[in-house]
């Protein structure tokens, strides 16, 4: 089978992940809830980073999540959690999830959220 | 650092067949616009390790719409609403993982269109409840009529929402909660 329009493929293709070096998997598990804060040392770190990167340490001044900087930054889920991968290894934005992001919540977490949705 | 500065991240999902009013009931309750995420289709990111390999692969991407509802100064909710089509179920293991639950949304005009998120619900052992979506207030059947039709299990919810109305939607998410501690409290009956 050939492709037609091979070369245009290609490069849309490849695009995403040159942000990325070409990694595809991010080196840190990141649920997409997964909330996001700048650090100090993130804060301190200004003019050190690409466009992205940047974008990041600026919107994170603020709690985000790992789906709501992809949303803003328009870049794939994927990538984002490249992204933020490297700058919490490198300590410029810390990640806050709950206790075992991969169970369901306990009881006591449930409670908490019940009571705020009752207080809406 | 205290607790405000790192608020507690919850999730539900909000599952259900096309145009069933997904968008609208995350909108409804969600405290900003929501917003889109894209993830490109999984073959491209799990099983592909090297630039090499990334570029003989098709990108295929998909959109999940989803909300936020701040709880408290320490807790914060996400509401993600499924992609619709059976091709994305994909992207549901990524999004059950870790949640609350799910609310599968019915249009009851269209009832088998919610059978898929049911199924995938049930097998995953999410705690769900079953929302039928009164379009305009008109409700063409009743409840248990609907939990019959579908074969739902006695244990869960089937209840009635709006989903353009935040205090209907607020219910239903209360009703999932409680049903999520119930299940939380005897694991062993799902
Ligand atoms: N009249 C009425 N219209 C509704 C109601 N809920 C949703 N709609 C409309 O139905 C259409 C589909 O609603 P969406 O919220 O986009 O549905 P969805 O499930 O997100 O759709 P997909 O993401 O495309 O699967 C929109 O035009 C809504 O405005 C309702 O309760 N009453
Ligand atoms: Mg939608």
């Amino acid at each position: 089978m050939t492709e037609p329009d091979n070369e245009s493929f290609t490069t849309l293709r490849v695009r995403p992940y040159l942000l990325t070096g070409g990694r595809t998997r991010s080196s840190v598990d990141l649920p997409l809830e997964a909330l996001v804060r700048t650090t100090e040392s993130g804060n301190a770190s200004a003019g050190q980073h690409g466009r992205e990167q940047q974008q990041i340490i600026s919107l994170c001044a603020n709690p985000q999540s790992v789906a709501e900087i992809s949303a803003h930054l328009k870049i794939h889920l994927q990538v984002a959690r490249i992204l933020l991968g490297d700058l919490v290894q490198e300590g410029h934005v810390a990640t806050h999830t709950t206790a075992q992001p991969t169970e369901r919540p306990d009881l006591q977490l449930l409670e908490r959220v019940l009571d705020g949705l009752q207080s809406l | 650092m205290n607790a405000a500065a790192n608020p507690i991240p919850v999730k539900i999902v909000v599952a259900g067949g096309f145009a069933v009013g997904k968008s609208t009931f995350v909108g409804a309750i969600s405290d900003i616009d929501p917003l889109t995420t894209e993830a490109a289709m999984t073959k491209a990111s799990e099983e592909v390790d090297d630039l090499g390999d990334a570029t003989s692969k098709k990108s295929t991407t998909v959109a999940m719409d989803f909300g936020r509802v701040g709880l408290s100064s320490e807790l914060v909710l996400y509401l993600f609403g499924t992609p619709g089509q059976d091709r994305f179920h994909f992207m549901w293991d990524e999004l059950v993982r870790g949640a609350i639950g799910a609310v599968v949304l019915v249009d009851t005009g269209r009832l088998e269109a919610c059978f898929p998120a049911v199924d995938y619900m049930e097998q995953a052992g999410v705690p769900f409840v079953v929302a039928i979506n009164a379009f305009d207030g008109v409700l063409r059947h009743h409840p248990e009529d609907v939990r019959e039709a579908l074969d739902i299990p006695a244990h869960i919810p089937v209840v009635v929402t709006d989903a353009r109305h935040k205090a209907a939607v607020r219910d239903t998410l209360v009703g999932l909660v409680r049903h999520a501690m119930s299940m939380a409290r005897q694991p062993a009956v799902q």
